[in-house]
C-alpha cells in the first residue's frame, strides 16, 4: 500500500491553512508536509485545533484560507486555467475515496453487520466485485484479530473491538492515506492497548498515517515525526525522541510535564 | 455470575435458601378480584350490546359482505394505498429538500408543508373537486410564454383524481415532517462517516441514514396509515364511492342507519387491527442490530458482556 507514490513528493501538502468558526479562529496558518509512508502524530492540548486540522485534510471541514493537496490534487478545489473553482459534492466524494478515516466514536453503521460495514464502501463506492470484497474483508478482520466477529452487529462488540473493525473498514478502501481522529479517547483504559497494537502494526507496514491522539507512548514508539500544536499553530515538530525527550518550546514542555 | 460462584462464598445451607433462583411469587388475591370485576363489567356490556335490538345485528350480518359494501371497501383500501405511497414518496422528497443546504429547495418545501398542513383536508378535497370553477382549462406552458399542451379540467379531475390528489398531497405534508424528524434523529457522525468514505449524499441517505431513521419513522407512519384509512371516508362528500359512501347509499334506501354504520365501523376496526400487527413486524425488522430488543436484559451494559467475551478468547 505504500508504493502508490514512490517519488519524494509529499503525499500531503498543507500550506497556510486557516479555519474559523464565525469569529473563533481555530487554525491560524498551518504548514505541514507528510511524505509517503510517514507516520505523523499530532499532539496538543484540547482546543488546539488538531482534530479540526485532520478533518480539513479530507474536507469534512472547509478551510477559510490556504490550500491542502493530497496526492497531487487540491482537496475541494480545481484549477480552471488560472482560476480556482470549488468542486462539486460528487467530485469531492471521489477525492475522499482513497483517504481512510477512523473516528473517536468509531461510527460503525449500527444496522449493518461487521462484514457489511467493511464491504459497504469497496462495493458501493469503488464498484469492487462483491465476492472479492468479502474475501478482502475477511483477510482484514484476521489482521485486526476479529475473524470470529464477521456476522456480529457493532453493538455486540466491546469498544476496542468496534474500533478495530473501524480500522479494518478504513483499510478496505485501500487507502493511500489514513487519518486517525483520537482513536482511543472513547475507550476504557484496558481496551486502549489492543487498538494501539493494531495501529502500530499498520505503521510498521509502511502505511501513511496522520494520528491525532493523547497517547504519548504511541507517539514515542510508532511515530516518524511528532507535531505539537497549540492555539491553532504548529509550535514544534521533529523526531519523537527530540520533541518528547527534549522539548524546546515552553508550551510543549508544559504539556508534556503533565504526562510525567 | 453463575450459582457455583455464590455457593463458594458461603458453604453453609442458607446460601441455597437465599438463592433468588428458588424464590416464590406470592399469589395476589387482590389482583384476581380486580381481574374478575373488570371481566364481569366487560362481559356484561358486551352482552347488553349483543342483545340490544336497536343495533340490528341480523341486518349487520346480512349486509356485511354485500357487493356494494365490498366495492366500497376496495375503493377505501385502494385509495389508502395509493395516497399513502404517493404521500410517503413525496414526503421523502420534501424532507430531504427541507434539510438540504439549497435555499430554493428548502424554502419551497417549507411552503408546501405550511399550506397543506395549515388547511383542513375536507376543504382541500372540495377545492380539488371543484377545480374546474377556478381553472376551466389546465395547460402546460412556459411561464408568461407559449402553451405546450392543455386539457379541459373536467376531463382530468374526476372524483377519483380529486380524492387521490387531495389525500396524497395532504399526507405528503405530514410525512415530510415525520421523515425529517427521523432523519434528524440519526447521529450526525453517521452521515459524516459515509461522507468521509466517499459516498455521495444520495447513497449515504439511502444506505446509512434512512435505514437508521426508519426506527423512528415507522411508528408515526403506522399512525398516519390508520388515520388515512379513516380519512378516506371524507371523500364521500365528493361522491367517491368509498366504504362510508356505500353504506350510506344502502341506508338511504333501507333507513337502517345504525346497522349499516356498524358494518362500516367493524370493517374499519378489522383493517386497522391487521395493520397494527404488520407494524409490529416492520418495527422488529428495523431494530435489528439493536441488542436491547434481543434476549439480553434491558439494563445490560454492552461493554460489560463484550468484555466477558473478550476475556474468554
Amino acid at each position: 500500500m505504500t508504493a502508490m507514490n514512490a517519488t519524494t513528493e509529499p503525499l500531503v501538502k498543507a500550506r497556510n491553512v486557516h479555519k474559523a468558526y464565525e469569529s473563533l479562529e481555530v487554525l491560524k496558518g498551518i504548514d505541514l508536509d507528510v511524505m509517503p509512508g510517514e507516520v505523523v502524530v499530532i499532539l496538543g492540548p484540547s482546543g488546539s485545533g488538531k482534530s479540526t486540522f485532520l478533518r480539513c485534510i479530507n474536507h469534512l471541514e472547509a478551510i477559510g484560507r490556504g490550500s491542502i493537496m493530497v496526492g497531487g490534487e487540491q482537496i475541494g478545489y480545481r484549477l480552471k486555467g488560472d482560476r480556482l473553482v470549488k468542486l462539486s459534492a460528487n467530485a469531492i466524494a471521489r477525492q475522499r475515496s482513497r483517504i481512510g478515516m477512523v473516528f473517536q466514536q468509531f461510527n460503525l453503521y449500527p444496522h449493518m453487520t461487521v462484514l457489511q460495514n467493511i464491504i459497504e464502501a469497496p462495493v458501493g463506492v469503488h464498484g469492487e466485485n462483491r465476492a472479492a470484497a468479502i474475501e478482502n474483508a475477511e483477510r482484514l478482520l484476521a489482521r485486526v484479530g476479529l475473524s470470529d466477529k464477521v456476522h456480529s452487529y457493532p453493538r455486540q462488540l466491546s469498544g476496542g473491538q468496534q474500533q478495530r473493525v473501524a480500522i479494518a473498514r478504513a483499510l478496505a478502501i485501500r487507502p493511500q492515506l489514513m487519518l486517525f481522529d483520537e482513536p482511543t479517547s472513547a475507550l476504557d483504559p484496558e481496551l486502549v492497548g489492543e487498538v494501539l497494537n493494531t495501529m502500530r502494526d499498520l505503521a510498521e507496514q509502511g502505511l501513511t498515517m496522520i494520528v491525532v491522539t493523547h497517547e504519548i507512548s504511541f507517539a514515542r514508539e510508532a511515530a516518524d515525526r511528532v507535531v505539537f500544536m497549540d492555539d491553532g499553530h504548529i509550535v514544534e515538530q521533529g523526531k519523537p525522541d527530540d520533541v518528547l525527550g527534549n522539548p524546546q518550546h515552553p508550551r510543549t514542555k508544559a504539556f508534556l510535564a503533565r504526562f510525567l | 455470575m453463575s450459582t457455583q460462584h455464590t455457593t463458594d462464598v458461603s458453604p453453609s445451607g442458607d446460601a441455597s435458601v437465599r438463592d433468588v433462583a428458588n424464590a416464590h411469587t406470592p399469589f395476589r388475591y387482590d389482583r384476581l378480584i380486580l381481574w374478575l370485576a373488570v371481566g364481569a363489567v366487560v362481559a356484561n356490556f358486551a352482552w347488553i350490546v349483543a342483545n340490544n335490538e336497536n343495533f340490528g345485528w341480523p341486518v349487520v350480518r346480512q349486509y356485511f359482505f354485500d357487493p356494494t359494501v365490498m366495492q366500497g371497501l376496495y375503493v377505501s383500501l385502494g385509495l389508502t394505498v395509493v395516497a399513502m405511497v404517493l404521500g410517503i414518496a413525496l414526503g421523502l422528497v420534501l424532507a430531504v429538500a427541507r434539510m438540504s443546504t439549497d435555499r430554493l429547495a428548502s424554502t419551497l418545501s417549507a411552503w408546501f408543508v405550511w399550506f397543506f398542513r395549515g388547511t383542513p383536508l375536507l376543504v382541500q378535497l372540495i377545492f380539488w373537486y371543484n377545480m374546474s370553477t377556478l381553472f376551466p382549462v389546465l395547460s402546460i406552458s412556459i411561464p408568461f410564454g407559449p402553451t405546450l399542451a392543455s386539457w379541459e379540467t373536467n376531463s382530468v379531475i374526476t372524483p377519483m383524481t380529486a380524492a387521490i390528489a387531495g389525500l396524497a398531497l395532504n399526507e405528503a405534508a405530514y410525512m415530510a415532517e415525520i421523515i425529517r424528524g427521523g432523519l434528524l434523529s440519526v447521529d450526525r457522525g453517521q452521515g459524516e462517516t459515509a461522507e468521509a468514505f466517499g459516498m455521495t449524499r444520495a447513497r449515504s441517505l439511502w444506505r446509512v441514514i434512512i435505514p437508521q431513521a426508519m426506527r423512528s419513522i415507522v411508528p408515526p407512519t403506522g399512525n398516519q396509515l390508520i388515520s388515512m384509512i379513516k380519512a378516506t371516508s371524507l371523500v364521500s362528500v365528493i361522491a367517491m364511492a368509498d366504504l362510508l359512501y356505500s353504506v350510506q347509499s344502502i341506508y338511504n334506501r333501507t333507513f337502517e342507519i345504525i346497522p349499516m354504520l356498524m358494518v362500516a365501523v367493524i370493517w374499519y376496526l378489522l383493517i386497522t387491527s391487521i395493520l397494527n400487527v404488520g407494524q409490529g413486524y416492520i418495527e422488529r425488522y428495523y431494530s435489528r442490530g439493536d441488542r436491547r430488543t434481543g434476549n439480553d436484559g434491558p439494563a445490560e451494559k454492552p461493554a460489560a458482556t463484550a468484555l466477558a467475551e473478550e476475556a474468554s478468547h
